[in-house]
């Protein structure tokens, strides 16, 4: 019993090891991408001769040394505040499926380092029908990325709840693409892959059209959550929204979902289509 | 020409609309027209004068009005701007400040030679002024000019706690005048500053509106071809930088002020015809730069940053939270605008030289939006590809030089063979390193770009003020002030000995994290640099982002030098533009602990701060 347990530990530690490997390699091709054609004027590493920034410090600190305030430093600024933002990026209505869906994200912590909570979920007939929540601390690796490490914990009305360890990267890319990576590991080896991309096209300074596309892939069946393994499903999404000011806007839009493989076959035999088109229309906020 | 603007306002814009609503600032104040007819013309200015040895000043809330919203701002004495301190050069000056706030508070006498204790910066020179408490400031007045004090607590300074501070000099000015006027511009926002700061944390550009769309695009299509408007995009793109990112605060928030005065209230300061008027224009924006001009008016800068300057005949010039500017006109009209556009040109402040209250002059129309040049984010490394339009004549000129390779600069180029070998066998220092060196710290999170290639020219009047008359946005012969015609006059810089030692900091942000710091490293990272009392040091800035910063040194002159080092005007306040390498000497006289800083108050608040030890 114990070593059954010890044994399925091994393999979830050595799965998050070659994910994480995965995700280094992501980040270093990211690394790579912005080093390109540029002169090196964005991301790389400090070459060996880089310039110390204490060097002119002739070993004093902010406290220590001639003339120092006496106690602890007083003088403390922005960059050692905490800060924290609820970001609802789509709370609508689907037209096809009667649903709510919604998807947020909220942090806490300073420029570097923060709490992630991700939401998202969909509400049907007056119930949760399913939902995938996130935990996750976000460290920041480099100017435009941060690494995410944390828990996932999906609850479905009809389904079994899952639980997974979940590593990613959350961030913006080259040519303003908004990029939300994560890697899943869940228990009987279980493991899953969600990526989203959205980019904003401002049409005028207010009427901003977002492409958006998200996907799943799961390593494993899980029939009694109706997900197959490989690529389950894949979404995009055209949404046009009006700024009233920045942190408010209302919209409308088109959300294109096909299931793939499996998946598309639980669809099947649960009565809906393989492959769904809706209208959408809800808001855009954050505080 | 002129008419009365008591119910006209030229160029209402939405906001300006909203503004027009109150005559602006404090409440309870006596509105500048009503201290018309009793007072006389001389030194008539919003704010009360004090002046003397002994001054009591004390810091309140006070309720204000500048958008047609009542707020609660901070106030020196009750009004904004806070009262003008007209004192003595050699005086010993005894200032007592009491602090009538629920929070701590601190006055900072900008660009003042003063001992480190008396600098006004909590936690630096000093523990604050408590709630309840009175701080007796006391110091000598040993230079003259025009400068101005601030809080530099918190977010005071861009809720209301600014002044002029004019020191007379013991000699008498050099340039005698009829009538004196200080014209502080400053901004205002209705919003609470701590949470204005933390919806940048969440998004940067939530204030910026002349951002690239895509019917630009279209346009930019049509003009110059689909591959021409890709490549105009590209690499701001794929850098993930927005080429009108020029202010982090725009008029969407921001109210512009001058003297107090939103634009509709009109601030006037009066004159006889043909008189002399001294104008001590200075930036007490916490974020705006300003870029100032009068039609019809030339404008003969005698002094920056309280410092005498060989005069120098321009018809507008951009600056700095903190930087200051003396400038004489001699108007022949009855009235003319004073018109100080954001550098986003996003809105204005604008007031009016007139012979009498009421009169005015048309008020110019903002300035397009103008993009950031390739230069702007990379120094000269795309000098050679692109086009000159942007580019004023002398900026055209000296770019012509063929062979820039790196660390070396165009003008080092063409002087090489004739000063190079000498100076260097004289000494290594005699010039400022050209050879850019990146702190180890840049290469992580807190720093978005790095620039391999600088600018040093010192003529670049900078973004959005190039070739205007070429632009058809000036009248021919229309000129900007640089740093470059800037010149202390003969004696005012005292010490020339070359420098022993050559300090390089860079300046860096990253815009996504909104994240600002010295050498990638925040104040709350950082060491302090040490100096040595007395010692001649070089310091070289280097700017690693898109924007302007203006930076001031306490306690100590930053005496700017060309590229080729030669000294040329003593500041206290030094605007580094995008992608530029400058260098300047300081000696440090006073011992003791300085700050040193963009002047940029939310900049500043996010880490563009280091701690200066002299000792």
């Amino acid at each position: 019993m114990r070593l059954k347990a010890i044994k399925k530990l091994m393999i979830l530690s050595l799965k998050t090891v070659l994910l994480s490997s995965i995700t280094m390699q992501f980040n270093y091709a990211l690394a790579q991408a912005d080093g390109m054609g540029q002169m090196q004027a964005q991301g790389g590493s400090a070459p060996a001769d880089a310039r110390d920034p204490h060097a002119y410090s002739d070993g004093y600190t902010l406290t220590e040394g001639p003339y120092s305030q006496p106690g602890p430093r007083q003088l403390i600024l922005a960059d050692e505040y905490t800060f924290w933002a609820v970001l609802v990026d789509r709370l609508e209505y689907q037209n096809d499926s009667e649903a709510t869906v919604y998807d947020f994200q909220a942090w806490y912590g300073t420029t570097y380092d923060r709490l992630v909570i991700k939401t998202e979920g969909d509400i049907a007939e007056g119930r949760q029908e399913e939902s995938s929540t996130d935990l996750l601390w976000g460290h920041a690796l480099n100017a435009y990325f941060d690494t995410q490490l944390g828990v996932r914990i999906d609850q479905y009305y009809e389904g079994k709840d899952r639980q997974w360890l979940a590593l990613g990267v959350q961030g913006l890319a080259p040519y303003w693409f908004e990029l939300d990576v994560t890697a899943y590991v869940g228990d009987n080896g279980r493991t899953a892959l969600a990526a989203e991309a959205e980019y904003e096209l401002l049409l005028t300074q207010r009427l901003i059209l977002q492409p958006r596309a998200e996907l799943n892939l799961y390593g494993k069946d899980d029939p009694e959550n109706s997900l197959g393994s490989g690529l389950s499903d894949l979404s995009l999404g055209l949404r046009l929204r009006y700024e009233f000011n920045r942190q408010f806007a209302p919209y409308i839009g088109m959300e294109w979902t096909r299931a793939f493989g499996d998946t598309a076959d639980y669809w099947l035999a649960a009565g809906k289509e393989r492959t769904e088109t809706q209208i959408v229309a809800g808001f855009r906020f954050w505080f | 020409m002129k008419r009365s603007t008591d119910l006209s306002l030229p160029n209402v814009s939405r906001r300006q609309f909203v503004q027009g609503l109150a005559f602006g600032g404090v409440i309870a104040a006596i509105p500048p027209w009503l201290q018309a007819g009793t007072s006389t013309i001389k030194g008539l200015d919003s704010s009360p004068v004090l002046s003397g040895k002994h001054i009591d000043l004390v810091v309140d809330q006070t309720p204000v009005n500048f958008t047609g919203v009542t707020r609660i701002a901070t106030t020196i004495n009750g009004s904004i701007p806070a009262p003008t301190l007209r004192l003595r050069e050699g005086d010993e000056v005894t200032i007592s400040v009491t602090n009538r706030l629920p929070v701590p508070t601190s006055i900072h006498w900008h660009g003042i030679l003063l001992p480190f204790q008396m600098d006004g910066v909590p936690g630096i020179s000093f523990k604050g002024i408590a709630p309840g408490e009175t701080f007796i400031y006391r110091f000598k007045l040993r230079q003259s000019g025009t400068y101005w004090y601030h809080s530099h607590s918190g977010f005071q300074e861009m809720t209301g706690m600014y002044g002029a501070l004019i020191i007379e000099p013991r000699l008498g000015e050099r340039h005698s005048a009829d009538q004196d006027h200080v014209v502080q511009l400053s901004d205002w926002t209705d919003e609470d500053p701590m949470h204005v700061f933390s919806k940048l944390k969440v998004q940067s550009d939530i204030y910026n509106f002349s951002q690239p769309t895509f019917f630009d695009f279209a346009r930019d299509v049509s003009k110059m071809g689909m591959q021409g408007a890709l490549e105009k995009r590209q690499m701001w793109n794929s850098m993930r930088m927005n080429p009108t990112d020029l202010a982090d605060l725009s008029a969407a928030t921001m109210t512009y002020l001058m003297n107090g005065t939103n634009p509709a209230g009109n601030w006037t300061g009066l004159f006889r015809k043909g008189e002399r008027i001294r104008l001590r224009f200075i930036n007490a924006a916490s974020n705006s730069f300003y870029d100032v001009r009068i039609p019809g008016l030339k404008l003969t800068v005698i002094q920056a940053d309280g410092q005498d300057v060989e005069p120098v005949t321009v018809d507008e010039f951009r600056f700095g939270p903190g930087e200051t500017y003396d400038v004489l006109v001699q108007p022949q009209d009855d009235a003319y605008t004073i018109f100080a556009q954001s550098m986003d040109r996003s809105g204005y402040a604008r007031g009016t030289l007139a012979t009498r209250q009421g009169l005015s002059a048309p008020t110019p129309k903002l300035d397009p939006v103008e993009w950031l040049t390739m230069a702007d984010m990379m120094g000269r490394m795309n000098h050679e590809g692109m086009n000159h339009k942007g580019m004023d004549k002398s900026a055209t000129e000296s770019m012509k030089h063929p062979g820039m390779h790196s660390g070396m600069t165009n003008s080092q180029h063409s002087n090489h063979k004739m000063q190079g070998k000498k100076h260097a066998a004289q000494n290594p220092l005699s010039k400022p390193s050209p050879n850019v060196r990146h702190a180890s710290s840049e290469y992580g999170p807190s720093v978005d770009m790095r620039v391999d290639m600088p600018s040093t020219r010192l003529d670049d009047p900078g973004i959005g003020l190039r070739n205007l008359s070429q632009r058809g946005l000036r009248p021919q012969g229309h000129r900007v002030l640089t740093l470059a015609d800037l010149k202390s006059i003969d004696g005012v810089m005292d010490d020339l000995r070359p420098p022993l030692k050559e300090l390089e900091l860079h300046l860096t942000g990253n815009m996504e994290r909104y994240s600002w710091s010295f050498d990638g490293l925040e104040f709350g990272k950082s060491t302090p640099v040490s100096l040595r009392h007395n010692e001649r040091v070089r310091i070289i800035l280097q700017n690693d982002t898109m924007m302007t910063h203006p930076m001031h040194l306490h306690g100590m002159w930053s005496e700017i030098e060309t590229d080729q080092g030669e000294l040329r005007v003593r500041r206290h306040t030094i605007p580094v533009q995008p992608a530029q390498r400058i260098s300047y000497l300081t000696t440090p006289h006073d011992l003791g602990r300085w700050a040193w800083h963009c002047h940029l108050l939310f900049h500043m608040d996010a880490g563009m701060f280091r701690e200066v030890v002299v000792s």
